[in-house]
């Protein structure tokens, strides 16, 4: 028995790693080394099958003087600006919501499931919202006399469109976190604010949203991650048109590696990109790490 | 409760929020009403304008088999469910593993080993893009199920990983000691006592990540192209090519597409909501 124990003991230090080994190599390969290895190409001229060519910063140099890039970087902004009001009308509806009523859960469910549809599909659905000769829009316009609008072929509106459109699953998605959020809510703390007579606006600002903070910074994380990730309705719905307007980094990365066969010019995009999303990382993990300590 | 119970307020406030429900719900939902009532018309009524009318021909039938008799439909459907459950399979069972060695030892480096797989989670996919594709195509797996498959296991493995050792966390110590004692070495406690009361934790993780990887869509246009591998995702983008304005065809297919993981939400709901939501009431 002793003598097993110890047996046990000996092998216990190398066995953690034997458990993280099978997850470790395959995120390794998939994830973590093609980062850098991406970023080692952006610093080539490549077509992806000859041989590449060192090039220095010199697509960083081009990404400067492209209009292209500084349209999708500013396309992307105004994603990370207006996805976030996905947080607000989220914690909106979950408040309307959050009563117990008959039927309460299936109409829950039914805001909710937008999030489950695929993207591309939610893509099609708003294609069709905004068709210009029989989209729903158009119906709407009309009753107020106003023309049709064609959202998707105007320069100006096409990326408002397609944010709305994402807008629709994501609200979903930070509703149900706030719907649980509340549903957690500590009742005491509640009902002694109610009996120094907090009520509505000052209760919602100064004792329900502290406790909802969890919640709130998980959902800015997903929106953030959504709205920086955003490339299923730019291509199912404009392709990044029309001529390049509602165009996004994701997007425009893929273009110029896929279809202009620029390899190293993309991977740039793609580092630029990432490096926007490494700021947010960084700032979870650090939030996340002090968690776990605190 | 916050809000104020609805049942405490005025009779007017009661009655206002009763029919502002089912009004708010079917304005949240009009756009995908729009889709639907459109998959079961003629194209003929579109192009007349009738959209929200009843049809003149109801093309339910007609539509939904068009669908499945001209075009690669039951095969993308098909491919979708062959990428999705492996993936389902492997990256709970590596993320199982994993997360067990992330929560129940204490080793030298584990807490950045552990923040290595949730920052890795959140890269943008474009970063990963170019080595991906062409280490899928060196290994000759490029345009075939298994490029979408051992990807998405490797890349989910991340999200698993962060949602098992949280899980696993919580499971008591002594458990685990006890079972040391007694000699039970550390792949028995690990199939013995960890698997089994992590079976909560499955479901609601299977059910994510089989929404995730059948509603993907960019890896399907970067790791494969021809209609014999493609999913749902790809095969429907390819086929509004195809149809160009036969809006009745373009919403039947999105409708047969969107089903799968929306069945299985209102079937596991209590699960899929479960483990979207983890971390938001803690952390």
């Amino acid at each position: 028995m002793v003598h097993e124990l110890s047996g046990t003991r000996r092998w216990h230090w190398l066995n953690p790693w034997l458990f993280l080994l099978p997850a470790a190599i395959m995120f390794s390969v998939y994830v973590i080394f093609p980062i850098f290895q991406s970023i080692w190409i952006s610093f080539h001229e490549w077509d992806g099958i000859g041989d590449k060519v060192f090039i220095g910063f010199d697509n960083y140099r081009e990404l400067f003087d492209d209009n292209r890039f500084w349209t999708a970087l500013i396309n992307n902004i105004l994603w990370l600006v207006f996805y976030m009001l996905a947080v607000p009308i989220g914690l909106g509806v979950a408040l309307f919501l959050n009563q117990q009523v008959l039927g309460i859960r299936a109409v829950k469910s039914l805001f909710f499931f937008p999030f489950v549809i695929s993207q591309v599909i939610v893509g099609v659905v708003f294609t069709w919202f905004y068709d210009p000769s029989y989209g729903l829009l158009q119906r709407f316009l009309a009753i107020f006399g106003a023309g049709p609008i064609p959202v998707l072929a105007d320069e100006t509106l096409a990326t408002y469109g397609i944010i709305v459109a994402g807008l629709w699953p994501q609200i979903a998605y930070t509703m149900i976190l706030y719907l649980t959020g509340l549903n957690n809510l500590n009742p005491d703390q509640i009902e002694a604010a109610r009996m120094d007579g907090a009520h509505g606006w000052t209760m919602l600002t100064k004792v329900i949203l502290p406790q909802l903070r969890p919640a709130t910074f998980i959902a800015i994380v997903v929106t953030v991650v959504g709205a920086l990730r955003s490339f299923d309705l730019v291509a199912t719905m404009t392709g990044g048109g029309p001529w390049g307007s509602s165009n996004v980094l994701a997007f425009f990365m893929y273009e110029q590696a896929i279809f202009s066969y620029r390899m190293g010019y993309g991977a740039a995009i793609a580092t630029v990109l990432f490096l926007i999303m490494l700021i947010y990382i960084a700032f979870f993990l650090w939030r996340m790490l002090q968690a776990e300590r605190g | 409760m916050f809000p104020t119970p609805i049942q405490q307020t005025s009779r007017f406030t009661q009655i206002s929020y009763r029919i502002a429900l089912p009004v708010s719900i079917i304005l949240w939902l009009l756009p995908l009403a729009a889709v639907m009532m459109t998959s079961v018309r003629s194209l003929a009524d579109i192009n007349a304008g009738n959209y929200w009318g009843v049809p003149t021909e109801w093309m339910l039938v007609e539509n939904y088999t068009a669908v499945f008799a001209n075009t690669n439909m039951a095969r993308y459907l098909l491919n979708s469910v062959m990428i999705t459950v492996p993936v389902m399979i492997g990256s709970v069972a590596l993320a199982t593993m994993a997360g067990f060695a992330l929560s129940k030892f204490k080793f030298r480096g584990r807490i950045a080993i552990f923040a290595t797989f949730i920052g890795g989670n959140f890269v943008p996919f474009q970063i990963l893009m170019i080595p991906v594709r062409d280490l899928t195509i060196s290994l000759g797996m490029y345009d075939t199920i298994w490029a979408l498959i051992i990807f998405h296991i490797a890349f989910q493995t991340g999200f698993c990983t962060l949602f098992m050792r949280n899980f696993i966390i919580g499971l008591p110590d002594e458990l685990i000691e006890s079972c040391r004692l007694e000699g039970a070495n550390d792949w028995q406690i690990f199939t013995r006592i960890i698997i089994p009361l992590v079976r909560p934790a499955l479901a609601a993780l299977a059910v994510l990540i089989f929404t995730f990887i059948w509603n993907d869509y960019f890896w399907a246009l970067v790791l494969v192209q021809s209609d014999e591998v493609r999913p749902v995702t790809a095969g429907i983008s390819a086929l509004r090519g195809q149809w160009l304005a036969s809006w009745q065809l373009i919403s039947a297919g999105s409708i047969i597409a969107a089903l799968p993981p929306v069945i299985l939400f209102f079937a596991m709901q209590k699960h899929f909501i479960a483990g979207l939501t983890l971390g938001a009431t803690k952390g």
